[in-house]
């Protein structure tokens, strides 16, 4: 499987990663080299093997249905760029 | 007064209870060291004056006869754990100003058991490297350098600030994170001790997720009973992370028993690579004879699939990264960079927030996940990552744990491998597996290369059998005796 | 019967495929431990893990487990022990993880099935294809800033049901009659209060048409519909710009189209469409979802009865008409009064009364059940009074309609206003000989064989009592004074 700058670009824009045009050649051969390299993976025989799911032999545990957290907006807005009256602001989006 | 920051977490433990000295003075002593050691970059951001304070808490609390695991033992926490109110930056552009309204889980524990909070350690950025050279806050300089050569070293990551604050006496211990290796191979390039608990032991609330399935704390330190002291701090069941195992924390430092006869330890053929250096070899011969000599019985044992632990790792990993690293999107915290619309802000704001590598693995992880190749890679890489921890399994049946080394080499020169990611990526060789399996281990070290550098053997045991490795390293080190100390070069 | 759409080259028949989202009802949201409730201050229902801090991690909400456990067995549908949160990837102002935590591949509920009823009284079932446990995004507010669009994650983290159904449904009325079983069906089971203002209940409507007997054609799909009538408008606009757009040999693009329920049309939102890949993957902070059979039988155990089950009962055991007991039943509070008012009395009587009187002074008056002033304990003592013949069933509604007005019991209304019915013969005899007597003409004409007046001297009788006359009393003295 190879890379090229298109894919790359797609790639990058499903990341929301901006690159520029002219680091595309050079991300493609490095992110091609990487998954060359990888392409080891299948001399592996996985035919009959489950994918791992969790590392932890145990159950997901669940909560009870209880109110225990939320009620501060300051702490919820205290780090954001652009807080508008305890609304996160964005650039305006039109729909 | 001797200098306090030479002594060990166990030392410092026994001399306050004793009223030897106080804890505001041995906090003073490493605030001093640190200000000596800036030019190793170790920390990120000093917080003298939390440290004072914190200080001064269990200064009351010892002189009450009371205080916890820790009380008054000064520590440097790596800066991917969240702190509350102090700058947490995952050593990262994109975290520009992030000072969290939560503390994590571990450190929570680590306060709560009387350690005072130094401040946080450099890394390489979202725990992404094994040199540290990743950091936007710039690289970590080891505090060892070769023998009459004053080139600085990596030292090694991602938890390079913590091991060169632990190496350097900035810190008597430090908490680290390890994902593939991050803490036992800084380690070993520092001469430091550093254990990666079983996957579940430590709480990740809190902690900047890097690959969330394989994610784990654990400490760094000077010696394997301050591993297990620390470690036993930090440790712990937490109902707010659902992978975090529901077990009780074993008295770690009561495992230190020094007697490890009949124990069966494994060495497994597949670890002996090509081009393994002949004092890597060494030193591996060295330490099983060392066990062998303490009354273990060593067996030869074989973990088949090992060679192809990096490449799923290094698919896993920046899989999972690339998910996980969605939220930093200049909405809510953090860098924001505008752009002409939504999508432009963010993709100007993750473009110029994160650094090189974390682009690479981000878009690696991506293009893993994405419509056609989810099954070839990720899917792939998942039940290979089965059959890995299926040989653990196997091994474990008939061995107690496991010895290989913990790097293929010594600490290397900043810049000499940061050309090639691939290159970079096989100093986690011997780290990975473990890893990927969820399992327990710890990097110590055992001797010098002939170059005067640290070198590190790694201990891996069964899930949740901490105490098997703690006890194994502390015979290791015990036989070892390594008391090697990098020359204070950065003070002059 | 199916929606038919003639077209100049032939009939085209339309193919709905329905994807609810239905909130969960619960206290706290899916993952964290923050409050669920409606219209709460902007970001003040928010955890560190709703605004996705870094580090943090999600635990699930045991109530969403089971919510979704019980929809399944009311959905008469396969309920999975090992199920699987997948995270879908994706990048939005309102979703702030980067990705929304849902189940793909290994949902918690498989196959199942719902029964609609269609207006003639007949009845389709339509497939459920899955239901999954999903998170809610945040709420983006577009036009309270001149430059910024503003975003509330009070919503954020909420848990969903994801109810998909199979492409079975096959015009506007059959969607309508789907939403409105379904979201009967969650309101019995109280998994979801079904506040489709509220946005409680929403609907993605999956549109294609095709020759009949053809296979599948290409669907487009319309995002968050809120209201039955929007999804009635919306289908029907969808399916005729498809229809002209293939009449004229064009093709159907695949894509997500947005109803404007003001212009009344459908159009492209290729803004949001452009590249999606949302590279599932299994969420690896939490492990595979899994209980036991014991649990579910648990939840099964507290199965309440469903408007299906419960209108067979009606008509089997209380006599009601199929007709009737499909009104009666499809809110459960209107099927609870009910049962509250028939529980010892004439059911059939009952069921006219609520259905007749009740609801057409709720509807004139635009109430709810909930705020009817009359009490179900209020209609039984009505009725008592009609049936041990205290009052008449004609003046029964004017009790009715006073005690709507007022309040007030009916035992109150009738001494209050004198309404006793008059069952005493002699006055019922004096009443009739003074109308006899008013009357001698039509009396002379009944007498020569014009049976029929004999309704007209009833009349008479019951104006002449104020009604109160017993009718049955009336009768049987009526007939021999008339006969002489």
């Amino acid at each position: 499987m190879s890379l090229d700058k298109a894919t790359v670009a797609k790639v990058a824009n499903l990341a929301r990663i901006r690159v520029e045009e002219e680091d595309l050649e050079g991300l493609a051969s490095e992110l091609n080299s990487i998954l060359d390299w990888v392409e080891q993976l299948g001399e592996v025989d996985t035919e009959n093997t489950p994918p791992m799911t969790s590392v932890a032999d145990m159950q997901l545990r669940w909560r009870q249905d209880e109110i225990t957290d939320g009620g501060y907006q300051e702490d919820i807005v205290a780090n954001a760029p652009s807080p508008e009256d305890g609304f996160f602001g964005v650039p305006k989006v039109i729909e | 007064m001797s200098d306090l920051t030479k002594l060990t977490i166990a030392e410092a433990r026994d001399g306050l209870k004793a009223k030897k000295f106080s804890a505001r003075e041995l906090t003073a002593a490493h605030i001093t060291s640190m200000d000596a050691a800036r030019g190793l970059n170790a920390y990120i951001t000093e917080t003298p004056e939390v440290a004072v304070e914190m200080a001064t808490r269990s200064d009351e609390k010892l002189a009450n006869g009371e205080g916890g695991l820790m009380e008054g033992i000064p520590v440097a926490v790596k800066d991917l754990f969240c702190t509350k109110d102090t700058l947490t930056t995952a050593a990262s552009h994109i975290l520009d100003g992030f000072k969290p309204k939560y503390e994590s889980t571990v450190t929570t524990n680590l306060w709560n058991e009387g350690a005072v909070m130094l401040g946080k350690v450099n890394l390489d950025e979202f725990a992404m490297g094994s040199s540290n050279e990743t950091s936007y806050y710039g690289n970590v300089i080891n505090p060892w350098r070769r023998s009459g050569d004053d080139k600085d070293l990596v030292p090694g990551g991602s938890s390079g600030g913590s091991a060169a604050a632990v190496a350097a006496h900035m810190a008597m211990g430090a908490t680290g994170t390890d994902t593939g290796g991050s803490i036992r191979q800084p380690a070993a390039f520092t001469g430091t001790v550093g254990i990666k608990p079983t996957y579940g032991r430590c709480s990740r609330w809190g902690v900047v997720a890097f690959a969330s399935s394989l994610d784990q704390a654990g400490p760094m330190t000077r010696s394997v009973r301050d591993a297990s002291i620390m470690l036993e701090a930090m440790a712990g069941f937490d109902a707010k992370d659902s992978t975090s195992v529901e077990m009780d924390v074993p008295n770690f430092e009561a495992a230190l028993t020094g007697d490890i006869r009949g124990l069966k330890i494994g060495i497994p053929k597949e670890y002996r690579i090509d081009g393994m250096s002949d004092e890597i070899a060494k030193l591996w011969d060295q330490g099983i004879e060392w066990l062998k000599a303490a009354g273990a019985e060593i067996v030869e044992i074989s973990l088949p699939h090992t060679k192809y632990a990096l490449a799923a790792y290094y698919i896993v990993a920046p899989a999972e990264a690339s998910s996980n690293l969605a939220r930093y999107d200049g909405v809510r915290y953090g860098l924001r960079v505008e752009g002409e619309n939504l999508a432009d802000m963010y993709s100007r704001t993750r473009g110029e927030g994160f650094g090189a590598e974390v682009k690479r693995r981000i878009l690696v992880g991506t293009y893993a996940l994405s419509a056609g190749y989810y099954d070839a890679y990720y899917l792939k890489a998942q039940k290979v990552r089965t059959r890995i921890a299926d040989d653990f399994k196997e091994a474990f049946k008939s061995v107690d744990a496991i010895l290989t080394p913990t790097a293929p080499s010594a600490a290397f020169a900043a810049g000499e491998k940061n050309n090639d990611p691939l290159e970079m990526y096989l100093n986690d060789v011997f780290t990975v597996p473990a890893s990927l399996a969820g399992l327990p281990g710890i990097s110590l070290p055992a001797g010098l290369s002939s170059e005067g550098l640290p070198l590190g053997l790694q201990l891996l045991g069964r899930p949740f059998d901490e105490e098997t490795v703690l006890r194994t390293a502390g015979v290791l080190e015990e036989a070892a005796g390594f008391d090697a100390e990098p020359t204070a070069w950065w003070k002059g | 019967m199916g929606m038919i759409i003639q077209g100049a080259t032939g009939d085209w028949e339309v193919v709905i495929g329905m994807e609810v989202h239905a909130q969960v009802m619960s206290k706290a949201k899916l993952f964290s431990g923050s409050a669920t409730e409606y219209g709460a201050e902007q970001n003040s229902q928010v955890s560190f893990v709703d605004a996705a801090m870094p580090g943090m991690l999600p635990v699930i909400n045991e109530m969403a487990v089971e919510q979704a456990v019980r929809t399944g067995l009311g959905l008469k549908a396969q309920i999975n022990k090992y199920s699987v949160f997948d995270r879908k990837n994706y990048f939005y102002a309102d979703l702030p993880q980067g990705y929304q935590i849902s189940q793909f591949l290994q949902p918690i509920v498989g196959e199942g099935k719902l029964t609609i009823d269609l207006k003639d009284g007949e009845t389709k079932e339509i497939g459920i294809t899955r239901l999954h446990l999903e998170q809610d995004a945040g709420k983006s507010i577009h036009d309270q800033h001149p430059t910024m669009t503003l975003v509330d994650l009070n919503r954020s983290g909420v848990a969903l049901m994801e109810i998909v159904s199979e492409p079975d449904i096959r015009s506007p009325e059959e969607a309508a009659a789907y939403m409105k079983k379904l979201r009967s069906i969650l309101r019995y089971l109280g998994t979801c209060d079904g506040n489709m203002e509220e946005g409680s209940m929403r609907a993605d409507v999956n549109v294609s048409v095709r020759r009949l007997g053809d296979p599948l054609g290409t669907r487009c799909e319309m995002k968050n519909l809120n209201s039955v009538r929007f999804i009635q408008q919306a289908i029907i606009y969808e399916a005729n710009r498809q229809v002209d757009i293939l009449e004229e040999g064009g093709e159907i693009d695949q894509e997500t189209r947005l109803y404007d329920s003001v212009k009344g049309e459908t159009r492209s939102m290729r803004s949001k469409e452009e590249a999606h890949d949302y590279r599932y993957f299994p969420d690896p902070d939490l492990l595979p979802l899994q209980f036991d059979d014991a649990f579910i039988e648990k939840v099964k155990a507290d199965l309440p009865e469903l408007p299906d089950e419960k209108k067979a009962r009606f008509v089997s055991e209380l006599g009601i008409t199929p007709y009737d007991a499909g009104v009666l039943v499809a809110e459960k509070e209107v099927a609870d009064y009910f049962e509250a008012v028939a529980k010892g009395r004439d059911a059939k009587l009952s069921a006219n009364w609520v259905i007749g009187e009740l609801f057409g002074n709720l509807n004139r008056t635009s109430k709810s059940l909930s705020e009817s002033p009359v009490s179900a304990d209020g209609l039984g003592e009505l009725i008592d009074l009609i049936k041990d013949g205290t009052i008449s069933n004609r003046i029964a509604k004017e009790v009715f309609e006073e005690m709507f007005e007022s309040g007030k019991a009916a035992g109150v209304i009738v001494d209050e206003k004198g309404l006793k019915q008059v069952s005493d013969t002699g006055a019922i005899e004096a009443a009739i000989d003074e109308v006899m007597a008013a009357n001698m003409d039509k009396v002379e004409e009944y007498r020569g064989g014009k049976d029929k007046l004999i309704g007209f001297f009833m009349g008479q009788v019951m104006k002449a009592t104020g009604g109160k006359a017993n009718p049955g009393v009336v009768n049987k003295l009526l007939k021999p004074k008339l006969d002489g």
